[in-house]
C-alpha cells in the first residue's frame, strides 16, 4: 500500500513555513498589482456599473414632494398638499410619463396651472423622505426641510426622479415586441452565418491541407484580407452591388439586400478569415499515420473522411463555430449599414443610447447581449482545454498526394471564394474612385476630400493612426507584462488566477457593451478618472481592453515555450528577475510581441463598436467616419475612407513583415 | 554568515579543535505536503563538506522535491535546513548559496556559450577582464574553449550539459545541485560525462547533491546514496553498503536485481524456503517470523553437474545451501550468461542466476542440464514481512 496515500500526519507544532520575500518578489507583486488594477478599472468596474445601471429604474415619485402656497402678501400659507394629490385633480402628468431616466427632470410649476413668475405669491416645497431631491436652478436640494421660493425662482424648481433597483427594465424590454424580436433576429442571423461560414472555411482549409492544388500561399493571403477592413466595408460593397442602384440588384429576385440577406453575406465575408485560420490549424495537425492505417484497412475515401478527418478537426470546428457566432451576434458595423429595418441587438444598443439617449435600456440590451457571448466563450474554453490532450508530439505530418479531380475541384472552389473576397474589395475600390456609380464611371479623387464631408475628415484618419500606434505600443507592453506575471511569478497563486480570469474576460464582452460600460463608469463626475473621458486616452484604454484576450493568449503561448527553469537558474546565479527578463525572456519572445503589436494595430484601425460611444469631436476616428458618412448618405466617401483603412493595414502588415525579418536576423541568430 | 562551530584562535594558542566535524548541510524534520498528498515525510539528513550525495529513487519518491526545498524553489511545509551553520529554511532562492543544473539544461537560447557562463558573473562588481578570464578558465575546465561563440542550439546534448555545469560553478557556489543532469543524454555520453562530473567535483571539492533514478549512475558517482521511496528515506549509505547490505526490501529490490522467495524463520541461523531449510544469518529474527528471502542473481555460485566438491572459491560450501537445479533457459548478455533455473527444493519459483562466461564454459552448463548451485549463506538476505 502506498504510504503517501495514508492520512497525512503533519507535526502540529508550528505553522506552515512562509518563504521570506525577496526584492524581486516585491517588485513583481507591485507590477502585478498595477496591471491587475488596470484590468479592474478598465474592465471589471465599468461592467459592474453597467450591470447596476441595467437594474436601475427612475420614476418621479409624486407622493414624495409636498407644496405649500402663500397668499399674495406672502405671509399667509395655504394647506400642505402633495404633488401626487395635485396631479390627481389636475392630471398634469400622465401616469406613463412618470417613468424617467437618470437625467429626468419635472418642472414643479406643472402642478400649478395658474402659476405666473411675476406673481408675488411664494411657494414652499419639501420632500417627505430624505431621498426626495429637486433642483433649484443648478443646486440640488434634498430632504424634509421646508424651502421657500418666490415665484421667479419657483419657475426653476425641477423635481428629480427616484431610483429603484429591480428587473423593471428587463420587463419593459421583453414587453416591447420590437426590441425583444431583436434577440430572435440576432440569434437567427448568427446561426445561419455560422453554418455558411464554417462550411466554406472547412472546404477551403480541407483543400489547402489535403489536396495538391496550386497557389496555396496566394489563397492564404487573399483569405486574410477581410481582417484588414472594418466590418462596415462589406456592407458598403453590398449596397453598391445589390442595393437600390446596384448593378446586380436583379439577381436577388426582388428581395432586398437591406436586411437578413445582406447581413448573412457580409457576416460570411468578415468572419471567414477567423474560421478559416482555426480550422486550418486543426486540419494541419493531422497525423499521417492515421491515414496510412485507414488505407491499409482498405477504408473508402468517405469512411476515411468521416472517421479520421472530421473527428480530428472537431474541436477546431466547434471552436471556429463559436468564434463566428460571437462575432456575428456582437457585430455592430455591418447590420448598421446593411441591416435596414431588421433589428439586431448590437444596433439596438446604439439606437437606444445615441438615438434615444435611453442609457438604462441600452444597458439592458448590453446585458442580454453578454449572455450568448459569455456562453459561447465558456463552451469554447472547455473545448480548448480538452484539445491539448489530443496533440501528440510524435505525429507524422500528412503530405497529400496529387489527384487531378480532387485538386481541380479544390482549386476551383478556392478561386470562387477568392473572387468573392476580392470582388467585394474591388467594388469598394471602384466606388471610392469613380464619380457616381454606376452612371458616371470617370475617375475622380473627390471622394477622398474627406474634409468637405461630415465625419471628421482627414484628421479622423490621423487620429485612427495615432490610436492604432498608441494601442499597439501600450497594449503590447501591458499585455506582455501581464502575461509574464501570470506565467512566471511563482508566488501569489490566487492573484495570478484572478488576473488570468480578468484577462480572459474581454473575449466575452462585445465592443458595444464595453463602450457603453465606459460611458457609465468614466462619464461620472464623481469618478476621479473622469478627466480621461472624451480624450484619446480612453480610446486607447478601451481598444487595448477590447482586444486584450487574444493578445494575452499569444503572449502566454510564447512564454510557455520558455524553459520554466530559467527563473530558477537566474535566482541561483543571484541575478534579479528583470535582468533575465531583458536579456533573455524579451529577446526570445520578440516575434510574439511583434505579432501582438500588429494584431492590436490592425484591430484599432478597424474597430467601431467600442469607440463609437467614446470618441469626442477632436478624437473622431476613420472607422467611425465610415459609419457616419454612410449614415449621412455619403457612401462613396465612406467607401474611400474604408479603403484608406485597408491601405494602411496592408502597409502596416508589410512593415511588420520587414521589421520582423530584419529584427529577427539580428536578435534571433540562435534559431 | 559565519560557520557556527568555527572557533577563533585563542590567545593561549589552543586553536580550532572541533571534536565533531559539523555537517555542511543539515536537514531536520522536513515535511512537504500538497493538500492531502505528503511528498516528503519527516526527512532528516546530514551532509559533510565536499561530499558527493545522490538522491536515488523511483519517480514520484520525493527526491526532486527535496532538492528543490534545499534550493528554495519549492518551500517545505515544515522543517529546518542549515547550510554552513546558517539557517536557510525560509530564505528565497536568490539569497541561498548554490549552483544548479537541470535535466533540461535551461541554457539561455539567445545567448552565446560565453554569455551563458558569464551570466552569473556580471552584476557583481567584477571587471570585464576578470569575467573574461573566468569564463575562459571555465570553458577550458569543461573542455569547450573552441565553442565559446556558438549558441546552445548548435551544441550536442552532452556539450550543452557541460556548459550548464560551467555556468553553475562559475560563481563558486558552496553547494552544487544536479537535478537528473544526465537522463536526457544517450548511454555512451552519459557514462563519459558522469566520470567527468565526478572528477570535476573532486577537483573543486564542492559539496554536491545529485538527483537520479538511475542506480548505476548513483553507484558509480556517489560517496553516499540516499535511497528514497514514497517521501521517506529508506537508507543512507555508501554504494557498497547499499548494494550489499540493503536495509529494506525496497532498497534490495530497487538497487541491483533480486530473486525473492517467501520464507519462514525456523530457528536462529536457519530459514525455510519452499519445503526445505537453508542456512542464513537471521539477524535476531524470532522463530516463526514470515519474511521475504532475497538473493541476487550474481551471488549464486555454480558448482557444475553433480560435483560433490568443495566450492570453487576458497571456502567450504554450506551443504544445506547446495541445491540441484535444472537449467531451463540461458540468455547470453555479453558479459555474462543469465540463466533461469528450477529447483525442487525451492518450490515452483524460478531462480535467476548470472554466471560468468568462464564458469559456463568450465562447468559445461547448458540448457536442459542439471547442475548444483550454492546460495551463499551470507548472501541470503531476510526481510521480515509486515502482517
Amino acid at each position: 500500500m502506498n504510504i503517501a496515500l495514508e492520512a497525512p500526519y503533519l507535526p502540529l507544532a508550528g505553522k506552515r513555513l512562509r518563504q521570506e520575500t525577496s526584492r524581486d518578489d516585491r517588485i513583481k507583486f507591485g507590477l502585478m498589482a498595477v496591471i491587475g488594477l488596470y484590468l479592474v478599472v478598465a474592465l471589471g468596474a465599468p461592467l459592474f456599473v453597467m450591470l447596476s445601471k441595467s437594474l436601475s429604474t427612475y420614476r418621479f415619485d409624486l407622493a414624495a414632494f409636498e407644496f405649500q402656497v402663500s397668499d399674495e402678501t406672502g405671509a399667509k400659507w395655504g394647506p400642505v398638499v402633495t404633488a401626487d394629490a395635485l396631479n390627481r385633480t389636475l392630471g398634469a402628468v400622465a401616469e406613463g410619463d412618470l417613468a424617467s431616466s437618470a437625467d429626468g427632470r419635472l418642472a414643479a410649476t406643472k402642478f400649478f396651472p395658474d402659476f405666473s413668475f411675476r406673481s408675488p405669491v411664494h411657494y414652499r416645497i419639501r420632500g417627505t423622505t430624505d431621498d426626495a431631491a429637486f433642483l433649484a436652478g443648478s443646486t440640488l436640494e434634498k430632504g424634509t426641510e421646508w424651502r421657500e421660493y418666490d415665484s421667479g425662482t419657483f419657475r426653476r424648481i425641477m423635481l428629480r426622479p427616484a431610483r429603484t433597483l429591480g428587473l423593471d427594465n428587463f420587463k419593459t424590454y421583453f414587453s416591447t415586441p420590437a426590441l425583444a424580436r431583436s434577440i430572435y433576429n440576432s440569434v437567427l442571423m448568427a446561426a445561419i452565418s455560422t453554418v455558411v461560414t464554417i462550411s466554406i472555411a472547412f472546404a477551403l482549409a480541407y483543400g489547402l491541407t489535403r489536396s495538391c492544388m496550386p497557389l496555396k500561399g496566394l489563397f492564404r493571403g487573399i483569405l486574410a484580407i477581410p481582417i484588414l477592413v472594418p466590418s462596415l466595408l462589406p456592407g458598403i460593397a453590398l449596397v453598391y452591388l445589390f442595393g437600390n442602384q446596384g448593378i446586380f440588384k436583379d439577381w436577388l429576385l426582388g428581395y432586398s439586400i437591406y436586411g437578413p440577406i445582406g447581413i448573412v453575406i457580409g457576416s460570411v465575408f468578415f468572419t471567414l478569415p477567423h474560421a478559416f485560420l482555426i480550422i486550418l490549424t486543426a486540419l494541419s495537425i493531422a497525423d499521417a499515420r492515421h491515414y496510412e492505417a485507414a488505407a491499409s484497412l482498405k477504408a473508402s475515401k468517405w469512411r476515411t473522411f468521416t472517421t479520421v478527418t472530421l473527428p480530428g478537426a472537431r474541436f477546431g470546428l466547434v471552436s471556429a463555430a463559436f468564434v463566428v457566432f460571437t462575432l456575428v451576434i456582437t457585430d455592430f458595423g455591418l447590420p448598421k449599414v446593411i441591416g435596414g429595418q431588421y433589428g439586431m441587438l448590437a444596433v439596438d444598443i446604439y439606437k437606444q443610447v445615441i438615438g434615444q439617449q435611453n442609457f438604462e435600456m441600452g444597458a439592458v440590451v448590453s446585458v442580454i447581449l453578454l449572455v450568448p457571448a459569455i456562453l459561447a466563450f465558456a463552451v469554447d474554453r472547455r473545448m480548448q482545454k480538452r484539445q491539448v490532450a489530443l496533440l501528440s508530439a510524435r505525429a507524422v505530418p500528412y503530405v497529400p498526394k496529387p489527384n487531378v479531380r480532387m485538386d481541380t475541384i479544390c482549386f476551383a472552389f478556392a478561386c470562387l471564394v477568392s473572387f468573392f473576397i476580392l470582388g467585394m474589395i474591388a467594388m469598394c475600390q471602384i466606388a471610392a474612385v469613380v464619380k457616381f456609380w454606376p452612371y458616371d464611371l470617370t475617375l475622380t479623387a473627390k471622394n477622398f476630400a474627406f474634409d468637405l464631408m461630415d465625419g471628421g475628415g482627414w484628421s479622423a484618419y490621423a487620429n485612427s493612426i495615432r490610436l492604432a500606434l498608441l494601442t499597439a505600443l501600450f497594449g503590447s507592453v501591458i499585455v506582455f507584462a501581464g502575461a509574464y506575471m501570470v506565467e512566471k511569478a511563482d508566488a501569489f497563486r490566487f492573484g495570478r488566477n484572478v488576473f488570468h480570469f480578468l484577462a480572459m474576460m474581454p473575449m466575452a464582452v462585445p465592443g458595444m457593451v464595453l463602450g457603453l460600460a465606459y460611458i457609465f463608469f468614466f462619464n461620472n463626475p464623481a469618478n476621479p478618472l473622469n478627466a480621461i473621458y472624451g480624450t484619446m486616452t480612453i480610446l486607447v484604454v478601451s481598444t487595448v481592453t477590447h482586444f486584450y484576450t487574444v493578445a494575452h493568449l499569444t503572449a502566454l503561448t510564447a512564454l510557455k515555450q520558455m524553459d520554466p527553469e530559467f527563473e530558477s537558474v537566474a535566482a541561483s546565479l543571484k541575478q534579479p528577475f528583470h535582468r533575465l527578463f531583458f536579456r533573455v525572456t524579451l529577446p526570445v519572445c520578440l516575434p510574439a510581441i511583434l505579432n501582438i503589436a500588429i494584431y492590436l494595430f490592425v484591430n484599432a484601425m478597424t474597430t467601431v463598436s467600442a469607440v463609437v460611444f467614446l470618441y469626442a469631436s477632436d478624437t473622431k476616428l476613420a472607422s467611425v467616419a465610415v459609419l457616419n458618412m454612410d449614415d449621412a448618405g455619403d457612401i462613396a466617401p465612406a467607401a474611400a475612407m474604408g479603403m484608406m483603412i485597408f491601405y494602411t493595414n496592408v502597409a502596416a502588415k508589410l512593415i511588420h513583415a520587414l521589421l520582423a525579418r530584419g529584427l529577427l536576423a539580428r536578435t534571433q541568430a540562435w534559431r | 554568515m559565519r560557520h557556527a562551530l568555527s572557533i577563533e584562535p585563542t590567545p593561549t594558542g589552543i586553536a580550532r579543535a572541533p571534536e565533531v566535524a559539523a555537517p555542511y548541510l543539515e536537514i531536520s524534520d522536513l515535511w512537504k505536503s500538497y493538500g492531502d498528498f505528503v511528498a516528503l515525510r519527516d526527512i532528516s539528513l546530514s551532509i559533510a563538506k565536499g561530499e558527493f550525495i545522490c538522491f536515488l529513487g523511483p519517480s514520484g519518491c520525493g527526491k526532486t522535491t527535496l532538492l528543490r526545498a534545499i534550493a528554495g524553489l519549492d518551500l517545505q511545509s515544515n522543517g529546518r535546513i542549515l547550510q554552513g551553520g546558517r539557517n536557510i529554511s525560509t530564505l528565497p532562492a536568490s539569497n541561498r548559496d548554490y549552483g544548479i543544473v537541470f535535466q533540461s539544461y535551461a541554457l539561455f537560447p539567445n545567448l552565446t556559450i560565453e554569455q551563458n557562463i558569464a551570466f552569473g558573473l556580471e552584476n557583481a562588481g567584477r571587471s570585464r577582464a576578470e569575467i573574461a578570464t573566468r569564463v575562459n578558465e571555465l570553458l577550458a575546465t569543461v573542455g569547450l574553449s573552441e565553442q565559446s561563440k556558438k549558441y546552445p542550439a548548435q551544441l550536442s546534448g552532452g556539450q550543452q550539459q557541460r556548459i550548464a555545469l560551467a555556468r553553475a560553478i562559475a560563481i563558486s557556489p558552496g553547494l552544487l545541485l544536479l537535478d537528473e543532469p544526465l537522463s536526457a543524454l544517450d548511454a555512451k555520453v552519459r557514462v563519459h560525462l558522469r566520470h567527468e562530473i565526478k572528477s570535476l567535483q573532486r577537483k573543486l571539492g564542492v559539496t554536491t547533491i545529485m538527483v537520479t533514478h538511475d542506480q548505476e549512475e548513483a553507484l558509480a558517482m556517489a560517496d553516499r546514496i540516499v535511497v528514497m521511496n514514497h517521501g521517506v528515506i529508506e537508507q543512507v549509505g555508501s554504494p557498497t553498503e547499499i548494494y550489499s547490505h540493503p536495509k529494506t526490501l525496497f532498497v534490495a529490490d530497487f538497487i541491483g536485481e533480486t530473486n525473492q522467495f517467501a520464507a519462514k524463520v525456523l530457528k536462529d541461523g536457519a530459514v525455510e524456503i519452499g519445503h526445505s531449510a537453508f542456512d542464513c544469518s537471521t539477524k535476531d529474527l524470532e522463530a516463526g517470523t514470515t519474511a521475504t528471502a532475497v538473493v541476487r542473481p550474481v551471488d549464486i555460485i555454480p558448482h557444475g553437474a553433480h560435483a560433490h566438491v568443495v566450492s570453487a572459491v576458497d571456502r567450504p560450501a554450506t551443504p544445506q545451501n547446495l541445491i540441484d537445479a535444472e537449467v531451463r533457459e540461458m540468455e547470453f548478455l555479453g558479459m555474462f550468461w543469465r540463466t533461469r533455473l528450477t529447483a525442487p527444493r525451492l518450490g515452483e519459483r524460478t531462480l535467476v542466476a548470472d554466471f560468468s562466461v568462464n564458469a559456463v564454459r568450465r562447468l559445461n552448463i547448458e540448457t536442459g542440464g542439471v547442475i548444483q548451485v550454492e546460495i551463499p549463506r551470507d548472501r541470503l538476505l531476510l526481510f521480515p514481512r509486515s502482517a
